[in-house]
């Protein structure tokens, strides 16, 4: 290692000699680094699991255009008037246009297993509008009663696809799960359950047809759906609605829930914070070793080597520590992700991009705890090593 | 670049302080002297005397204040800190307490010697004239030991070939031979002596030791500031 160094740096390397020299310094300045580098991980993860989850909210539905209530999210929303269904489709631009119902429902699954649900109502002759993972599916579902079952919400599924399901209840009406789809757990609800439009009147108390949750819009082919949202948002504006294109909602949803929601703001702090403590730990490690060797650097400044040559070996230091630490972090962060995922259910995983981004954060960091180590460099004095 | 006939070190109406306003302490006063290409020069005094802080100055270690000190032909009143920086690259230095880097080997920290001069040296030679001199010094077994390995004598050996090793024009020493028996002493002072005599190299050190004291073609004496 040494010798590999010494060929990078075309010098002796001193920073990983007086790392090495020091082992329970080192080891203990690793750990430290990859503890904070487990905690950044971690916050990540759980990010991205929104965004990821977010993302599967939209996935059953085929659409170029939704129709929403101001400021609201997909799931949970306000509602709108099946008015604004009708004015979109007078539009010469929009091909067909159906509504989307969503609330919630509690599936008691045994006296001591309760799964919350989204549940999901669309007409059933709207197969147009759905997603790959409903397809077909939706037609099944015109008797009363009829659902598509989340294919994460295990046990139930393998019955379903083979129509063998034994019936079960929903808010007090019995359901039979005649297919499967995929969703999967999230923030809001273990999992999800696709309904006709009147099944969802029943199973979904105190809703009506005639206020859907949002509309979803197919324009014709040639037309550009952001020019067509633009000009149905300007014709709704009396109606209290925003009309996006299905991937400017996905985006702003996720925006919100990163910047806005308060789960979002708690885990970018943990970011911060995971950085924060990798930072400190990093500069105290830096700070002691460089006050434990001043002597020695004011040596090589009386020398005649130049303070940048100090600031290199403090930089050397630190950027070793950050992928020394980095190693083990990202480790068990892929580790601490396995256990997530099974104990929650939500989408977590290590991902390339993601490591990478926390390899260049670690090495930002550090340097930049190098950096604020080496101004206690200025203290090396070579007059008074006489 | 320095002249022909142009003295290595020469001073004149060297005027040094610490401190200012009321507390100034002014502890060099009108110092002149000039040291030949190639000489042995000692300085003495008691302690206190100002001979460390003149021995820091011609080192080009601190700012001239008063007076002018031209080293190799260089002026240093006014001198930038890079150019000082440029000059001490062209000295050797060897310092009482041996400063030397923990966690390189005898070896490592001699290399440290040359590879001031910058990358791009062949290594080769360099680890050949790191081993040459470490083995010259009585080092020859000891050249990859840390310094926590070596007796306080053989560690000041490695600093004085860490200075030497370069070859410099002009050697600054602090009690160099203090930590040394008579042998190792005298291989020391024989060392500047072929160097001196070689290489026109100049030395300056403070000492007390007699052995070099009667081999020195200059003393230097210091009494409150002032050439004695």
């Amino acid at each position: 290692m040494t010798r590999l160094l010494q060929l990078v740096f075309r010098r002796i390397p001193i920073g990983w000699l007086q790392l090495t020299h020091n082992r329970a310094r080192l080891f203990a300045a690793v750990a430290g680094i990859a503890f904070a580098n487990l905690l950044v991980f971690v916050q990540l993860g759980v990010v991205a699991s929104m965004t990821g989850t977010i993302e599967m909210t939209y996935a059953p539905f085929r659409a170029d255009i939704i129709i929403s209530p101001l400021r609201q999210q997909l799931v949970n929303g306000e509602l709108v008037s099946r008015r604004v269904l009708y004015i979109a489709l007078a539009d010469a631009a929009v091909a067909d246009a159906t509504p989307l119902y969503i609330g919630n429902a509690d599936w008691k699954q045994s006296p001591s297993t309760t799964k919350s649900l989204i549940v999901y109502g669309m007409k059933p002759e709207a197969v147009a509008f759905a997603g790959a993972t409903v397809g077909n599916q939706l037609a099944m579902l015109a008797p009363f009663g009829h659902v598509l079952i989340d294919r994460e919400i295990a046990g139930i599924d393998q019955l379903a696809e083979a129509g063998k399901s034994p019936p079960f209840e929903i808010n007090g009406h019995t359901v039979q799960a005649v297919g499967s789809f995929q969703l999967g757990s999230g923030f809001g609800a273990d999992g999800g359950l696709f309904v006709s439009d009147q099944t969802f009147q029943q199973l979904v108390r105190q809703r009506s047809t005639s206020t859907p949750s949002h509309v979803l819009i197919q324009v014709k082919p040639g037309e550009t759906p952001a020019i067509v949202a633009a000009r149905l948002n300007a014709r709704l504006a009396p109606e209290q609605v925003q009309v996006r294109t299905m991937s400017q909602a996905v985006a702003d949803e996720i925006n919100y829930m990163n910047t806005e929601a308060p789960m979002g703001i708690i885990f970018g702090i943990g970011v911060f914070i995971g950085g924060l403590v990798g930072l400190v730990i990093v500069y105290q490690v830096l700070a002691s070793d460089v006050a434990a060797h001043i002597k020695e650097y004011a040596t090589f400044k009386a020398m005649g080597y130049p303070h940048r040559f100090l600031l290199g070996i403090v930089l050397e230091e630190a950027l070793i520590m950050a992928f020394l630490g980095f190693v083990p972090g990202v480790i068990l962060g892929s580790g601490a992700y396995q256990i997530m995922a099974v104990a929650t259910g939500l989408p977590l995983g290590m991902t390339p991009d993601r490591a990478l981004a926390v390899l260049a954060g670690t090495f930002v960091a550090c340097a930049v705890s190098g950096m604020l180590a080496t101004f206690r460099l200025r203290s090396a004095e070579p007059a008074d090593l006489f | 670049m320095m002249t022909g006939r142009e003295p290595s070190i020469r001073l004149q109406g060297v005027n040094h302080w610490f401190g200012s306003g009321e507390t100034r302490r002014q502890v060099l006063f009108d110092i002149s002297i000039s040291i030949e290409r190639g000489s042995l020069t000692v300085m003495r005094g008691p302690s206190g005397s100002g001979k460390t802080t003149l021995l820091t100055l011609m080192g080009a270690l601190r700012k001239v204040q008063e007076g002018s000190i031209r080293l190799l032909g260089q002026e240093l009143h006014g001198a930038s800190e890079a150019a000082q920086e440029m000059l001490r690259r062209r000295f050797g230095f060897i310092f009482q307490a041996h400063n030397l880097h923990e966690s390189l080997t005898a070896r490592q920290n001699t290399l440290m010697g040359l590879e001031v001069h910058g990358p791009g040296g062949d290594a080769a030679k360099q680890n050949a004239a790191a081993v040459h001199i470490l083995t010259s010094l009585g080092l020859g077994e000891r050249i990859d030991y840390l310094p926590e390995k070596l007796s306080g004598g053989q560690k000041q050996r490695v600093a004085i070939a860490r200075a030497l090793v370069s070859n410099p024009e002009i050697v600054f020493a602090d009690e160099p031979t203090a930590a040394l028996d008579k042998e190792a002493g005298l291989n020391v002072v024989r060392l500047l002596k072929t160097l001196a005599e070689t290489r026109g190299t100049s030395t300056v050190m403070v000492t007390h030791d007699t052995r070099i004291i009667d081999l020195a073609d200059m003393i230097i004496t210091i009494e409150d500031g002032r050439l004695a």
